[in-house]
């Protein structure tokens, strides 16, 4: 998760606790359920009629920070315990070590909104799953340093790797690697011909590294470009998505709606809460919805003027807030997918929000 | 490897002179206490005490004893200069740092007296490297003036159950607080960093206590980057004794067992940072 976001968002609910992670340009999401199976106690809490189960995020490297080195935890510690204590305002990880020590962290937390991608793995064409260790040696042989690849399903059901080159990127100074998979090597293929994807490699590797160590097969869903491609790893007790944005194709111009009916969120509680997210999620998804939502991902580098104006708006207010992003060549525009945290529930089309920090002269909202 | 005694010149005697067969006997300890460049060098009888101050607030000694030395003489009753550890300690590892297994660096000591500089002779496979250190006036030394009378709390541990913590303090705290208590949490160590804060509690029955004689609660606060050169000297050492005056200051021992299993001391003396009182914890 650390590899995504710099913040932790965790979310006990009744089927599990969930730690969650967006990256800046909110182009990658990921989110892991642990049942309650996986704990020795669960407790997650009660939900008053009000008010929903508490929430938080916490900064990744305080987080990571408790748990500092791998194998001497392991010969170490014998439990953890995380606490949340709202009122204290802080989140309480205690180690119980050998020799009877303990070691106590208060972390300090934020409240935060919910943060919940928008996707829905039922409607992607093509699916794919495969041992971690095969998709693990197959990435191997792009550098490390590789921002995008580009996954295709080729003739005789095989499925190719290739590192994504840029258009103007000259063809002298240019490697192309490019792999083939037979289709006997996945558990499973079932892929709409001829489909291609583009996604961002640096994501994605964190997933597969946890997905090796775990020994757990990943599943691909994925659709056309610029739809967002969806990893999962399931298990009895663990639940793995993450979520990328793709390229979108110059040529394709789908402009398909990308929050269709899914994931209906709860009514944001009363207290929204009041930071710089929440606002750039009121904006996309209320001008988004507005407008019969494009596509979610931007074409590569096309200024677009015939774009309607609240995407524009919406281009702008995610560039101002971008600055670095890591992972994610800003020019490229893999644009945010999600987040309808202020949408209503059941109703997919256009969302009136409850409340918007700033009203846009020309939203429709 | 023994080494050959040098003749004194024109029949003088040295005020210190000394040999020991492997140099790491005595840079592994130095290094223990080299948190700043000069060190105040106490030569008696009973053996050599390497002392290390900062900010008028902590003190390091390294103690070797006459009996760790294959010769140790010391002409008048005590000896005393300073010196810049780090000189003296890039001399004592002129040979490399890397301990191969039964090679090692002979060493000879030598201190003509006040005015004089150190001169040590070093000798690894047959080639020789000769150092002169310059030597200065000694300064004025804190005197903790810690005794085993005055001592409030003291708890013995064994030091790998400390390792790893003081390796890990989180460095963005600025202070160490330490409390010592005959009832829960008995020795706590605890930092307030930019994450949050952080306890480590080890119970009196630990396996990891020696002894475990805490007879008034005490919480008390030291800076963070005062302390931290201790974690050297904590990992050369198996054990460390934890010991606080009524004042709050601090005393850590720590127990080092060389190559041979021979055994020397090296401590540090800490006082409480004045900035905080226990009426705020």
């Amino acid at each position: 998760l650390s590899r995504i976001g710099d913040e932790l968002y965790l979310e006990p609910t009744e089927s599990g606790l969930s730690l969650r992670a967006v990256n800046s340009s909110r182009s990658a999401f990921a989110a892991f359920l642990f049942a309650p199976l996986f704990f020795q106690l669960y407790e997650p809490g009660s939900a008053g009629p009000d008010t929903e189960l508490f929430r938080c995020k916490v900064h990744m490297k305080s987080f990571l920070g408790v748990f500092r080195s791998l194998p001497s935890l392991e010969k170490s510690v014998g439990k953890c315990l995380i606490l949340l204590k709202p009122r204290a305002s802080r989140l309480v990880l205690q180690l119980h070590c050998k020799h009877g020590v303990t070691k106590t962290h208060n972390l300090a937390f934020q409240e935060c909104e919910r943060l919940q991608a928008v996707f829905d793995t039922q409607r992607c064409a093509s699916r794919l799953c495969a041992p971690a260790r095969l998709l693990a040696e197959a990435v191997v042989h792009f550098p490390p340093t590789l921002a995008e690849v580009t996954l295709g399903t080729g003739p005789g059901g095989k499925i190719s790797l290739r590192n994504y080159v840029e258009d103007d990127a000259e063809p002298s100074k240019t490697m192309v690697t490019e792999l083939w998979l037979a289709e006997d090597e996945f558990q499973s293929v079932a892929v709409a011909p001829g489909s291609h994807i583009t996604f961002c490699l640096k994501e994605f590797r964190g997933l597969l590294s946890f997905a090796e160590a775990s020994n757990l097969p990943l599943t691909i869903h994925f659709d056309e470009p610029g739809r967002p491609v969806i990893f999962t790893l399931d298990d009895t007790v663990l639940e793995v998505h993450l979520v990328l944005a793709t390229l979108s194709d110059l040529e394709s111009s789908s402009q398909s709606p990308s929050t269709n009916g899914v994931s209906h969120l709860p009514a944001p509680s009363d207290d929204f809460a009041d930071d710089l997210e929440s606002y750039m999620a009121a904006m996309e998804t209320s001008e988004g919805c507005s407008e019969g939502p494009p596509s979610p991902t931007f074409p590569l580098r096309t200024p677009q003027p015939a774009k309607s104006k609240p995407q524009e708006e919406e281009e702008e207010e995610e560039e101002e807030e971008e600055g670095a992003v890591p992972g994610t060549p800003p020019h490229k525009k893999f644009r945010s997918l999600f987040f309808g945290s202020v949408m209503t529930p059941g109703r997919p089309g256009p969302a009136t929000t409850q409340e918007v920090l700033a009203e846009d002269s020309d939203g429709e909202s | 490897m023994p080494f050959s005694t040098e003749p004194p010149a024109s029949g003088e005697r040295y005020a210190l002179s000394a040999s020991l067969d492997n140099a790491r006997h005595l840079s592994s300890l130095l290094r223990a206490v080299h948190f700043q460049d000069h060190a105040t060098c106490l030569a008696t009888a009973s053996g050599l005490r390497v002392t290390v101050e900062d900010a008028k607030c902590i003190q390091a000694n390294a103690f070797i004893q006459a009996e760790i030395f294959q010769e140790f003489s010391v002409q008048e009753e005590s000896v005393m200069f300073r010196i810049s550890l780090s000189v003296l300690l890039d001399c004592l590892t002129i040979f490399g740092t890397s301990s191969l297994p039964g090679t090692s660096t002979a060493l000879r000591l030598c201190y003509r007296g006040y005015g004089y500089p150190l001169m040590l002779f070093l000798e690894e496979g047959g080639v020789v490297t000769v150092c002169k250190i310059n030597t200065q006036e000694p300064e004025e030394l804190l005197d903790f003036d810690f005794c085993s009378t005055k001592v409030v709390n003291k708890i013995i541990l064994q030091s790998e159950g400390l390792r790893e913590a003081f390796a890990e303090l989180d460095m963005t705290s600025e202070v160490l607080q330490i409390t010592m208590s005959p009832d829960k949490p008995y020795f706590r160590l605890s930092t307030f960093g930019n994450a949050g804060s952080a306890h480590l509690d080890y119970p009196r029955d630990s396996d990891l206590m020696e002894a475990f004689h805490c007879n008034q609660t005490q919480t008390n606060r030291y800076k963070i980057s005062l302390l931290k050169p201790s974690t050297k000297a904590l990992a050369l050492s198996c054990k460390v004794s934890i010991r606080t005056d009524a004042q709050g200051f601090l005393s850590l021992q720590y127990m080092i067992r060389n190559e041979d299993g021979q055994i020397c001391f090296v401590e540090y003396y800490c006082c409480p940072d004045e900035n905080i009182t226990e009426a705020e914890l």
